[in-house]
């Protein structure tokens, strides 16, 4: 049944000492550059230098502004099917032709503040109730895209699992190496689903298959693909690219 | 009366002013700055900015950039409009020219005879000073409308969506950054202006003849 199988050509921390030290002569690179006539460029948060603390505290108080402005009850806009984007672009941190497929004997693992941690199959996440959006995904690099997906309500799903909806974390693990978090307040949001489904076909693993998050209250990468595993958590979740100096909360 | 018998003359531009003014050359720098390298990340026009004029280094380092700018830009354009309503500023320096004057005061300077006085706006002034805070203004109210397409979504959908608003938001950058080339080549013919954004500068005289 599984024809897809994980053969990954490269690794990603078999080549994360060359992406360091390509980084570090990017960074070297730039301190040559106009903000480094301001002495600022260096500031791309990956340095503990008293500027970089200051962006890093900056980001954390808009965090609190964006979580201010966050409203549960409003909804992203929706379309019709006419306006979804084709083709979907794909994106990940990765290149396309390193898609991995699903592995074998793959259950979504449940975690953390939750009564029932039983892992469910795919076929126990379609007897839920599903939904279906046609929404806006916008990127941290500024395009977007429409497209439609269906799925689980995350919020249903946490009830199901008897998940502490008081816990302020929601922490998703990806089988690509993948990870990223939400406040609770978005992962309660009516559109804040687990998706099985895209443009009416169960997703394919470019897509995230077998299920990935779909969040339209965010940033595209917040939308984690590929899921192995949900924790719900008391600890901050930081992130793949909220690690490395995302914004974490990303609403939009 | 002759103007050196005033008893008293007041700065071409008052302390709240020149400290406004230097701090927007700080806010606006890494707002531009930071804003090209965001731009470099999906470039919606055939072009990138140069690497070396990014600041940030990367996108999610320009994006911390822009979103701590973002406050400084702000707070210094409250107090500027703060100011610019209660003190009467705008009523007395920025009152909108008339169409004949801007065009009489364009030929002039193209001529290079339109003088320059410390302290007073002729009517390209005026146009270009009240042009570049609407610029400003459009820029807040379209990046806020981009940072919050959803929760602010009455302002994306005033401009015509997401798409659109990010595109006007390019578009209106360029304008400010126009503003700026005309406004430091300006300051570059007439250095002493720069003096007085700098120090208390009296102001000069309105028609000297």
């Amino acid at each position: 049944m599984n024809g897809l199988r994980w053969m990954p050509v490269v690794k990603y921390r078999d080549i994360e000492p060359e992406l360091r030290q390509l980084q570090r002569r990017a960074f070297l690179r730039n301190t040559l550059s106009l903000g480094g006539l301001a002495l600022l460029s260096g500031c791309d948060l990956s340095t503990n230098s008293g500027i970089d603390a200051a962006l890093k505290s900056i980001l954390r108080f808009d965090d609190k502004v964006q979580a201010a402005l966050f409203s549960g009850r409003r909804l992203a806009q929706t379309y019709p099917p006419s306006a979804v984007t084709r083709p979907f672009r794909f994106n990940a941190f990765y290149p396309e032709w390193q898609v991995r497929g699903i592995p074998d004997g793959w259950r979504l693992e449940v975690a953390g503040s939750v009564s029932d941690k039983t892992p469910w199959t795919i076929a126990a996440l379609r007897t839920l109730p599903q939904v279906e959006q046609i929404t806006r995904h916008i990127c941290i690099e500024g395009w977007s895209q429409i497209g439609r997906w269906s799925g689980v309500p995350l919020r249903l799903f946490l009830q199901r699992i008897g998940a502490d909806l008081r816990a302020p974390f929601v922490s998703f693990r990806c089988f690509d190496g993948y990870s990223s978090g939400l406040d609770m307040a978005s992962a309660l949001h009516p559109q804040t689903i687990l998706a099985l489904d895209f443009d009416g076909q169960p997703l394919a693993p470019e897509w995230g298959a077998p299920v990935r998050l779909r969040i339209p209250t965010k940033l595209g990468f917040k939308s984690a693909k590929n899921l192995q595993a949900i924790e719900v958590t008391r600890i901050f979740p930081g992130g793949f690219w909220e690690n490395q100096g995302y914004d974490w909360f990303s609403g939009v | 009366m002759p103007l050196h018998h005033q008893p008293t003359r007041t700065a071409a531009h008052p302390a709240i002013v020149r400290l406004l003014h230097w701090v927007w050359v700080y806010a606006i720098g890494c707002m531009v700055f930071s804003g090209w390298q965001i731009y470099n990340a999906s470039p919606s026009l055939p072009f990138n900015f140069p690497r070396w004029t990014g600041l940030g280094g990367w996108l999610g380092g320009a994006l911390a950039w822009h979103f701590s700018a973002m406050w400084l830009l702000a707070l210094a354009g409250i107090a500027y409009l703060a100011y610019g309503f209660t003190s009467g500023h705008f009523r007395r320096d920025l009152g909108v020219p008339r169409p004949r004057a801007v065009v009489r005061d364009l030929w002039s300077a193209l001529r290079f005879r339109l003088g320059h006085r410390i302290g007073h706006y002729n009517a390209v002034q005026r146009l270009l000073y009240l042009g570049v805070i609407g610029a400003l203004l459009l820029q807040v109210v379209t990046g806020l409308a981009i940072w919050k397409p959803v929760q602010l979504s009455a302002l994306v959908s005033l401009f015509g969506g997401y798409p659109i608003a990010r595109d006007i938001h390019l578009t209106t950058m360029f304008l400010i950054v126009a503003f700026v080339i005309v406004h430091v080549v300006l300051v570059a013919i007439f250095p002493r202006t720069l003096i007085s954004m700098i120090a208390g500068t009296p102001a000069e005289p309105q028609n000297p003849i």
